[in-house]
């Protein structure tokens, strides 16, 4: 069961990947949908035993390396955190294979793709049951490799290369600072795995290094690779850029499991974290501010999967202000519940990209909503969740982490709530503009797209009922397990707060405005929608014709791609040229290349001495015998 | 005598040689000569490596002692012997060595057309002292094998090589030679000191400070060219372009390892007041080794020297663990030589495969490949993914340990280093992408043909060892866990002996 829901997955990826042209198209497809079937039926089951009949395990595979101290294996660690993850991951997977079935239909590599599917999902089941930083590294690092290949996909396209590339070298920086994190922690603690960490947290309190406490430093580097998995603001770039993959692999990677490997690490490393107020100060600024920054620049995009794509760092934004905050358990209900309704909306986006003949901008959709009734109204149950309003999933999870910002300590936790509320406005704003843009009004599209729009087959629906489902009923069903009355018995101690850290309490306690305060956001900014795109179509460009300095930061994304273009690549690519070019081919190598020709010149004038006349030779032998009679005679030597 | 019953190594440094002799006496038309070397030569290797896998079955891996000692006395009035025997240091470089060599040769198959036989006896010399170098215990035999190296690579390069074969042979050769020569004085102040060139004896010597700093700076001269280190390194990227593909993957895979061997066998335990001393010196030039040639990497137009350049930057991240004289570090360079050897000779290899197509390095020439060999571009992902230490794959273990070893040290030191893992991905997937992935629009490359069985089978024992080295790094680290606490136990007790003094 334990061993089975991580390795079925990496079955069907090697079967799909290496015997696919072997056994046919379908048959691979189909092989790689019954393993992830086998891997989530295993996954479920380890949830219910592990989380919810509090029965942890820890499945020990083999020694990965032993090297004077630094020993670790590859092993299996079943908590309440891992079980919630393996959980979530291995459905929502098995749904993203099978809707794939029918996206990738007309794909002509389609083993490939399921292959990397696959793959992915057997790096994220590693990761989330690492007992050790180096095998979460391994998974850490190997779904940014399936990342990579899944945005690299259609590789014949130059702007999906280039995205691909963007996403494994933005997310090295990160990993650069959690590979230096994995270093200190080692030289802190002894030890990589996580019983030992936890353990020597107490002992480890007091020290420092360069005048840092080491717990601090050790959070804060492990942030910063969080940051860049997890597209925190100022390593976000690579996001929205990945949207050049095929949509499945956008709902799957890019809003449900992998952007949220972040998150997962600071819930895992929570016994640390909580040791580390100043760097919790900065996890929730950055968090709060991302939520914030992405809301704005979803308002204004017109590529239906980046709204979407902003959306989803916007909420990792909530998910990092409510560790900041030291909530973890609330970041975990909002990953979760946030893994069913983000996709949702992004297989429904696809559903819609299908219907509309590969177009992917609202502006050029509307009037749809009759002929694609399904997907009209699995957008709707997914962007009600994402909104937050009541019943829905989003709804317990959203008013929680507010909560918790509302009742933490310091200005940070202030800023993350006001933050908090005014991105929930604008979720709820560009929530709305985008199904009114696609779905209503009058066809944009020209005639002969508008005659294919056609409703998803069924094995493209049945994934979107499941999520639907889920993006229903599981904030209201585990509402109570993660972070209401039972969450102490159901987190079994795999999510730490310190002693110090009554924020699970005081968020229940928060004044009664407080819950009510994102609904009304969520409302109005629903309401704001309407009246921008259906009732007084006229005001959005108004608007922006009224602040165009405005509307052009907030389209260009805050220019933050034209700042590292000009603060890192290009310099970089200058200073590679001139290395190369000055540097080896004119510095160092000038040295030996001139020494040579000198030696070659000395040599030639040298030889114009042995001019094989024998008058010239006796004459020197002369010359060479009246020296030495010289200084011999008249000591000139002496 | 030995462990295994009879003089293995001898048999391995020396049978390459026999191989070579029968060569020599090869006669009949062109066509014949050149089929029966390829085959001669290719049995020879497998014998070769078949025999050196009972050193892999037999070591004794609880021991840092030397093992398969093999010791007749040469001219012992001047304490010249002939010593043979290998640790958990250099067993494994002979295996790297008797591993990659057959699979050289299974690459010249088709590239090399003219003077096989000739080619053939150049490549069996050449494991002959490669073997010969890893497994002398003696320093005169070392610093024989040491140079002897040169020839047969300075040939291959000068006859099999490309346009500017010639600069390149002579480039590579003067280099090393004049490093080689301050070797051979600080050799030669050692035996005259000792009275003996028989290592283990060596070890046994003190030597005054003042004179540690001298004798480093002769064996760092040779050492360093051989890494290569930063700012000596030019000769590489010329060798390696110029080179035939085999010849590249050798260079590659056990010559660069000599560099990293000698400071670990000789410097280290010899010298370590001085190793201590000169330590930061070396941090410096790794780290500018790191950074500066994975830039110039990034700028490069051939396929090749692209490759050449990221070995430069690997090579650093060794000289780094080495000198972080920690066991993690220490370990962590161990490792890396080697899975080096095994990747970036695959690498090359993977060059070889569409150079032999195309006969163009340029990257610019391609575009697409990945549309009409698939197989190939799985192959190619993988040594790209291992080159840029992705976590099981070969290359991340010893990257890994090295920065954790490089953090003890100095956390600076193992940061500035650490940004080969961002500048790596930057040219290695920008390489892969230029070359493998866009459009296929090329008419050339769209009539390529995907890895022919021969190609598959070269590939194969590569790709094995790379998963194996990632995923179970357990099996080669044990090797030499015994000799680096010992090495590093003997570095300590001297390190102490001198304070002791001071006091």
């Amino acid at each position: 069961m334990y061993i089975g829901a991580i390795f079925f997955p990496l079955v069907g990826a090697i079967i799909s990947g290496f015997f696919g042209r072997l056994i046919g198209d379908k048959a691979a497809q189909w092989t790689t949908v019954f393993f992830m079937a086998l891997a989530a039926i295993c996954g479920l089951t380890n949830f219910v035993n592990v989380a919810l009949g509090h029965a942890p395990a820890t499945v020990e595979l083999f020694t990965w390396m032993n090297v004077g101290g630094l020993q670790f294996s590859w092993a299996l660690r079943y908590d309440t955190v891992a079980a919630v993850m393996v959980g979530m991951v291995t459905l929502t997977s098995t749904m993203i294979h099978m809707y794939s079935v029918g996206y990738m239909s007309h794909d002509p590599t389609t083993p490939r793709f399921f292959a990397y599917l696959s793959l992915f999902t057997f790096m994220m089941l590693m990761l989330v049951t690492a007992d050790n930083l180096v095998q979460l590294f391994f998974g850490w690092e190997g779904i940014g490799l399936a990342s990579y290949l899944l945005i690299g996909y259609w590789y014949e396209k130059e702007s999906a290369n280039r995205a691909a590339m963007k996403a494994f070298i933005v997310n090295r920086v990160g990993d650069l600072f959690f590979m230096m994190g994995m270093a200190l922690t080692f030289w802190t603690f002894g030890t990589v795995e996580f019983d030992g960490i936890f353990q020597g947290v107490a002992a480890a309190q007091s020290q420092t290094i360069g005048g840092i406490p080491v717990l601090e430093l050790i959070a804060l580097l492990l942030f910063l690779g969080a940051m860049g998995k997890s597209a925190q603001i100022g390593l976000h770039t690579w996001l929205p850029d990945a949207m050049e993959g095929p949509t499945p692999v956008s709902a799957l990677i890019h809003a449900a499991t992998l952007v949220t490997a972040g998150v997962f690490l600071m819930a895992r490393m929570s016994p640390l974290v909580e040791y580390a107020p100043n760097v919790l100060g900065i996890i929730t600024f950055i968090g709060a501010t991302t939520a914030f920054f992405a809301a704005t620049v979803g308002c204004v995009q017109n590529d239906i999967k980046r709204v979407i794509a902003y959306s989803t760092c916007s909420q990792l934004g909530y998910m990092f202000f409510a560790i900041g905050v030291g909530a973890y358990q609330g970041a975990v209900f909002h990953l979760f519940t946030h893994a069913f309704f983000k996709a949702l909306l992004f297989l429904s986006a696809g559903s819609v990209i299908h219907a509309m003949s590969d177009e992917q901008d609202i502006r050029k959709m509307g009037g749809i909503w009759k002929k694609i009734p399904i997907t009209y109204a699995m957008f709707w149950i997914g962007s009600l969740a994402l909104a937050g309003i009541p019943l829905f999933a989003g709804y317990y999870s959203k008013d929680f982490v507010l909560e918790a910002a509302f009742a933490g300590h310091g200005w940070t936790a202030s800023y993350a709530f006001i933050m908090g509320m005014l991105a929930a406005l604008m979720t709820a704003f560009y929530s709305w503009r985008l199904i009114i843009l696609t779905f209503h009004g009058a066809p944009r599209a020209d005639h002969h797209t508008m005659e294919h729009v056609h409703e998803s087959p069924a094995v493209m629906l049945v994934p979107l009922f499941v999520l639907g489902v889920g993006a229903l009923f599981a904030g209201a069903v585990f509402a109570p397990y993660f972070v209401g009355h039972d969450w102490v018995e159901f987190w079994n101690n795999s999510i730490v707060n310190a002693p110090h850290n009554h924020i699970m309490h005081d968020a229940h306690e928060v004044p009664s405005w407080v819950p009510l305060a994102p609904t009304v956001a969520g409302v109005v900014g629903i309401a704001i929608g309407y009246v921008f795109y259906m009732f007084v179509p006229s005001l959005p460009g108004r608007l922006a014709a009224a602040f165009p300095g405005l509307y052009r930061f907030l389209l260009n994304k805050w220019y933050f791609d034209e700042l590292y273009d000009f603060l890192f690549v290009r310099p970089a690519r200058r200073l590679a040229y001139w290395l190369w070019k000055v540097g080896d081919a004119k510095v160092i190598d000038g040295m030996p290349n001139g020494a040579a020709s000198l030696t070659a010149a000395a040599a030639g004038r040298v030889t114009k001495f042995q001019t094989g006349r024998v008058a010239n030779y006796a004459f020197t032998m002369i010359i060479g015998v009246v020296l030495f009679v010289s200084i011999f005679l008249f000591g000139i030597g002496r | 005598m030995n462990a295994a019953g009879f003089p293995l190594l001898s048999l391995l440094t020396f049978l390459p040689l026999v191989g070579a002799g029968i060569l020599l006496f090869i006669r009949g038309d062109e066509a014949a000569v050149a089929a029966n070397a390829r085959w001669t030569a290719l049995w020879t290797s497998l014998i070769v490596f078949a025999l050196s896998l009972i050193l892999w079955f037999s070591f004794d891996k609880s021991t840092a002692d030397f093992q398969f000692v093999e010791l007749h006395e040469w001219m012992p009035g001047f304490g010249l012997a002939y010593h043979l025997g290998v640790d958990g240091i250099s067993v494994l470089f002979v295996l790297l060595s008797t591993l990659l060599t057959p699979i050289c040769i299974l690459a010249s198959w088709e590239a090399v057309q003219s003077r096989v036989r000739e080619y053939m006896i150049a490549f069996l010399v050449l494991e002959t002292m490669m073997v010969g170098m890893f497994a002398s215990m003696d320093m005169l035999m070392f610093y024989i094998f040491f140079e002897g190296v040169l020839i047969p690579m300075f040939l291959i390069i000068g006859v099999w090589g490309g346009q500017r074969r010639v600069y390149a042979a002579y480039k590579l050769f003067l280099y090393t030679l004049l490093g080689s020569l301050l070797m051979l004085l600080a050799l030669l102040t050692l035996w005259f000191m000792a009275g003996t060139t028989s290592i283990p004896e060596l070890f046994k010597l003190q030597i005054a400070p003042s004179l540690q700093v001298w004798l480093f700076l002769a064996f760092f001269a040779s050492f360093a060219v051989k890494v290569p280190m930063w700012p000596v390194h030019t000769w590489l990227p010329d060798a390696h372009v110029e080179a035939p593909t085999a010849g590249s993957v050798i260079l590659a895979g056990v010559l660069l390892k000599m560099g990293g061997y000698g400071f670990i066998r000789f410097s280290l335990p010899l010298l370590p007041v001085a190793t201590e001393w000169f330590a930061p010196l070396i941090f410096t030039l790794s780290i500018v080794a790191v950074i500066y040639t994975s830039l110039v990497a990034m700028a490069q137009e051939d396929m090749k020297k692209l490759i050449a350049y990221s070995s430069v930057a690997h090579m650093g991240i060794v000289t780094l663990g080495i000198f972080a004289l920690n066991h993690q570090g220490l370990s962590g360079a161990i490792f890396q030589m080697l899975s080096h050897g095994v990747v970036s000779g695959a690498l090359f290899l993977c060059v070889g495969v569409v150079y032999d197509r195309v006969h163009s390095r340029e990257i610019a020439r391609y575009g697409g490949v990945a549309k009409v060999m698939p197989g190939y571009a799985t192959v190619f992902m993988l040594f790209t993914m291992a080159s840029v230490a992705l976590p099981g794959t070969a290359g991340f273990p010893g990257e890994f340990l090295v920065l954790v070893g490089a953090w003890q040290a100095n956390p600076w030191v193992a940061l500035f280093a650490a940004t080969g893992m961002i500048l790596g991905a930057c040219y290695m997937l920008w390489l892969y992408r230029r070359v493998l992935f866009s459009k296929l629009t090329k008419a050339e490359i769209k009539a390529l043909l995907d890895l022919s069985p021969r190609e598959y089978l070269t590939f194969a024992p590569l790709v094995v060892l790379t998963l194996w080295m990632g995923i179970y790094p357990s099996s080669f680290l044990s090797f030499f866990e015994a000799s680096v606490t010992a090495l590093l136990a003997r570095h300590e007790a001297a390190m102490a002996l001198p304070r002791l003094a001071g006091m």
